[in-house]
């Protein structure tokens, strides 16, 4: 038994525990917070052992499952999982700490920790599946708890609205990943093995329109999850109805699956192909960009800002990817961690402003905070200034690189087009910063109203301090993560030379 | 000339049709005593059966062979190869469990429990023919015999118009279907001279036969067992029926005669018009997408449990249609037989719960609310058979099952039917989920549905006093019912727990089958 699968096994068993240990849920939370800490403690070790290693897949595990099929059990972990595999491990332990002592005011609590151990589960194991069926079925496995979270634990004003919101959310996600299955068949029927290792090795062989096929299977499917404009419109409806710790994990850890999906089977699978439908996928990041940006400032709801922001922030992993440069890949990757910290962190900061005043409309927040409540107000500025991608703070880093990449893209993309997406992604930047300073004007200054809220509470500092040091440490030191990303890039780059 | 019968070959049904007489007999001769005994020796049957089809495994055996002409190798009727031998798995295994289901109706007295076993076996046995059917009388005939009892089946139930009325319009449809098959059956052999699948085969690969005429017996045949197997636009008699039919019986219906149409089908694109693959393989495959898109938006729209699954069934036959249209090879029948059954264990086992539930009245899906908290075991069947129907882990079964006939389209070059098939995996999402959901509901909204439910369930005793005057004897033992049976329960765990040890280890699924 390796590492990945004790990772595997121990937020499973979590859920079973929790779900049937006859004990007090904030026992049963407490519970799950220990094991969630120990995977946390895991993925760390992992990622050093990543990234000590000589490169390649480390932590291997190869047995037998569904062999009539051709299936193995192959779990691996690389320089492009394990900061995922870190960040997934972190966002749930923030969570389950958020839940320790505010339980949703709807109960069952219980209920919410297992499915949270349950998307842990689901999320660690699509990131170290090398098997593609292992992979479709841990990416399928996160959909249903995720479903359960909107549904049950959502918006407790809109009981109709949420549920739809999460058929709407699960409904489109489970189109784009049957779209990612056929694709998968299509790889196997191809190159004879659902092994990832294997397919990268045979990838040259693979007919060149099968691969533009492929390619453009992945980029639909995925792009559902990620998501892509014009497969976005299920996300703010997702997030606003959505609970804190749903809204957290839905864009901090779920997003991911999409774009970790697309780089890996991008970059090792299909690279010929992508290279042909990149420039679209491009495309469709820079219009996400921007109409991300734009749809935020129209916003009246920060909760939708918030999850507005997502699908600008997306947009740039997109643009990333589709330079297909080792560059690119580093930014996409960096990206996708800097956006998963950040947005966690915004999101857990409107929810706990939701706690507080019982709406994310502005008109009912009110101005001023920065008065009213100036821990919670400095924890908005910050993170928000890390989103609109402040040097220094986590979220410029991957802007910057995705706008680098962009303006050196991979020798056999149409270059003069990839300096118009850098340019539209930078009127992008300019209007992220836009919406950014209106919402910390709106919210933060002025001379407001003039009922104090109660200010960050010490098991709320406990929950969000790891993202802010998170947020600050990767823009101070972007070389923490920069580096793997690299040590991958290198690796991939011998296939996109092919 | 005399024919040398390999006993061996049949043994299995006539293992079936034996406890079929046994049944019968012991009702008619002790009829006190009869229920347990009655279903002990169907059961009986049908394990005896079983142990005849694992002793066939490892050889393929013919039977009621003979020359068609002089000069010519012996051509079968009766052919028991691997394929044939997974369907009769998959029957006996479902017509078991449908035996057990019927017990608590049987005990109850609201079916004979005779002629209900009598029925359901024969049919059974009929089934098991269609698959080992090698020519194309041998297969009309198995066909009736899996479609004759059924009709009676579905009327059995005593005090009961609905149930006739479904029996009628069932046996309506039934025996037009089974009309187009002959007329196609008669142009086959009026073009081709012979109605053995290796003679047809032969002759239409050499060109020998008349062509059009083939392509319209082909496809007057095929449309035929599309009525059995309920492929859309022949799908109409399903809802109706089911609803209509004592529960166990539509699962019956939904499980065993369906695989009797499908393997109907298989035998005879694949036995008998291999090298005509460019005329049926499109038509399956439109078959099968529009099949599985009808059934799942009709079903989208069910509020009644039972026409939900119903509608469900329509859509998994499209699903099931996929691997024949994409050509109807080795790994496509495999992974026919795999989703089938995969889908005849979660199917029936889903029917075992609302069988269950209906015995307290519950009839539309809201009835099922918090029915995981109210009696767990059956709450949990029910939601993951749901989930495996819809092919999502945890339901990791019914997603292998998936995967595999997405493989098929994939592997025969479907690429627009493997997309029509995202799409319905999306749509059957919806339905069953709401299911799902309805299940895990908090159950303090449980007693008014539980009220609506009531009168429903009064309304059988109700009526009985009305139509039945001479039995009011029986009206206690009617009233019984509405505490399902253990066996019930029974099947509804065993279910589960098969669904719950095949997602752990999929790889047994085909193992079993290989």
């Amino acid at each position: 038994m390796s590492g990945l699968d004790l990772l595997l096994a121990l937020p499973a068993l979590g859920a079973i525990l929790v779900i049937a240990l006859p004990v007090s849920s904030g026992r049963a939370t407490q519970l799950a917070i220990g094991l969630a800490t120990v995977v946390l403690a895991l993925s760390v070790v992992a990622e050093i052992a990543v990234m000590r290693g000589p490169g390649g897949f480390r932590w291997q595990t190869d047995a037998a499952w569904i062999a009539p099929i051709g299936v193995r059990w192959r779990l691996g972990i690389d320089s492009l999982s394990a900061p995922l595999v870190v960040l997934t491990a972190l966002l749930t332990w923030c969570c389950l700490v958020a839940l320790l002592r505010r339980a949703p005011e709807c109960g069952g609590r219980r209920g919410l920790v297992t499915l949270v151990l349950l998307i842990e589960a689901g999320s660690i194991g699509t990131f170290v599946a090398l098997d593609l069926i292992v992979f479709f079925i841990f990416f399928e496995l996160v959909l249903i708890p995720m479903w359960f979270v909107i549904a049950n634990w959502g918006d407790e004003h809109d009981p109709v609205g949420r549920r739809r919101a999460a058929t709407r959310f699960l409904v489109v996600t489970v189109i784009g990943s049957a779209l990612v299955l056929v694709a998968f068949l299509m790889l196997r029927s191809s190159t004879g093995s659902f092994d990832l290792t294997v397919i990268a090795r045979r990838a040259a062989g693979i007919d060149h329109g099968r691969q533009i096929v492929i390619a453009a299977l992945f980029m639909v499917g995925f792009g559902a999850k990620i998501p892509l404009w014009p497969l976005h419109f299920w996300l703010p409806d997702a997030h606003s109805k959505a609970p804190t710790v749903g809204s957290v994990l839905l864009a901090g850890v779920l997003l991911k699956l999409g774009t970790y999906g697309l780089l890996r089977f991008w970059y090792d699978a299909v690279p010929a192909g992508a290279v042909e439908v990149a420039p679209y996928l491009g495309a469709l990041g820079v219009v996400a960009i921007v109409y991300g940006a734009l749809a935020c400032l129209a916003q009246t709801d920060l909760k939708r800002m918030v999850a507005y922001s997502s699908i600008g922030h997306m947009g740039f992993v997109a643009l990333a990817i589709s330079t297909m440069t080792p560059q690119g890949l580093a930014a996409a990757n960096f990206a996708n961690v800097a956006h998963g910290a950040v947005t966690g962190l915004l999101f857990f900061f409107v929810g706990g402003l939701k706690d507080r005043v019982g709406s994310s409309e502005f008109s009912v927040l009110g101005r001023g905070l920065y008065t009213r409540s100036p821990h919670l107000a400095a924890v908005f500025a910050v993170a928000a200034m890390a989103s609109l991608g402040l040097p220094g703070l986590a979220g410029f880093w991957g802007e910057m690189l995705a706008m680098l990449s962009a303006y050196s893209p991979n020798p056999a993309l149409p270059r003069g087009t990839y300096l118009v997406f850098m340019v539209v992604a930078g009127v992008g930047v300019v209007l992220t910063t836009a919406y950014f300073v209106a919402a910390i004007r709106r919210l933060c200054q002025g001379a407001g109203a003039s009922d104090a809220l109660v200010d960050v509470a010490p098991d709320e500092w406990v929950a969000w301090s790891p993202l802010m040091v998170v947020t600050v440490g990767l823009g101070v030191a972007p070389m923490a993560l920069l580096w793997s990303a690299d040590s991958g890039a290198a690796l991939v780059s011998g296939v996109i030379a092919r | 000339m005399t024919q040398v019968v390999d006993w061996g070959a049949v043994a299995a049904p006539v293992c079936l049709v034996a406890g079929a007489v046994l049944a019968l007999l012991i009702d008619a001769f002790w009829p006190r005593r009869a229920v347990g005994l009655t279903v002990a020796v169907s059961v009986a049957g049908v394990v005896a059966a079983g142990i005849a089809t694992l002793a066939l495994r490892h050889s393929p055996r013919v039977a009621f062979c003979q020359p068609v002409r002089l000069e010519e190798p012996m051509s079968c009727s009766w052919v028991v190869d691997h394929i044939t031998l997974v369907w009769w798995a998959v029957v006996l295994v479902a017509t078991g469990l449908v035996v057990l289901l019927l017990a608590p109706l049987a005990a109850s007295g609201d079916m004979p429990p005779g002629e209900t076993c009598f029925l359901v076996l024969c049919s059974a046995a009929g089934a098991m023919a269609v698959a080992a059917a090698h020519d194309l009388i041998t297969l009309v005939v198995a066909m009736e015999t899996v479609s004759l009892p059924s009709f009676a089946l579905v009327g059995l139930r005593r005090r009961d118009r609905r149930g006739g009325e479904a029996a009628l319009k069932f046996f309506i449809v039934s025996v037009v279907s089974t009309a187009i098959t002959l007329l196609g059956i008669s142009i086959v052999y009026g073009a081709t001279g012979t109605v053995a699948a290796g003679g047809v085969a032969a002759s239409v690969s050499s060109g020998a036969a008349i062509q059009p005429l083939i392509g319209v017996g082909l496809m007057l045949t095929l449309v035929g067992l599309g009525f059995k197997l309920a492929v859309v636009p022949f799908q109409m008699w399903v809802p109706d029926t089911y609803v209509g039919a004592p529960i166990p019986v539509a699962a019956y219906l939904s499980v065993v005669s369906k695989v009797a149409g499908l393997a109907g089908i298989a035998i005879v694109v694949v036995r008998f018009f291999p090298t005509y693959s460019d005329t049926w393989t499109p038509v399956l495959a439109v078959a099968a997408a529009i099949t599985m898109t009808v059934g799942n938006l009709a079903a989208l729209r069910q509020r009644h449990a039972v026409r939900l699954l119903a509608w469900s069934s329509v859509a998994q036959a499209g699903f099931l249609l996929v691997p024949l249209a994409a050509g109807g090879h080795s790994t496509d029948i495999r992974a026919i037989q795999a989703y089938a059954a995969m889908y005849a264990v979660v199917n029936i086992g889903a029917f075992s719960v609302v069988a269950a539930a209906a015995s307290w009245g519950a009839v539309d899906v809201s009835d099922f609310a918090g029915l995981v908290r109210r009696t767990p075991a059956l709450g949990l069947a029910l939601g993951f058979a749901l989930l495996c129907l819809a092919g999502l882990p945890p339901g990791v079964v019914g997603l292998v099952a998936k995967v595999v006939i997405f493989r098929s389209a994939v592997d025969g070059h479907l690429g627009w039917l493997a997309v029509v098939m995202a799409v319905n995996v999306a749509i059957g999402l919806v339905y069953y989920l709401r299911f799902i959901t309805t299940l895990l509901r908090p159950p303090e909204e449980l007693p008014s549905s539980a009220r609506e439910g009531s009168p429903s369930s009064s309304e059988g005793p109700s009526s009985s006093l009305e139509g039945s005057g001479s039995s009011a004897a029986e009206v206690p033992q009617t009233l019984a019912v509405t505490r399902s049976g253990p066996t019930v329960e029974l099947v509804a765990v065993a279910t589960l727990v098969a669904a719950v040890a095949l997602s752990v280890w999929p790889a047994a699924l085909f193992q079993i089958l290989s």
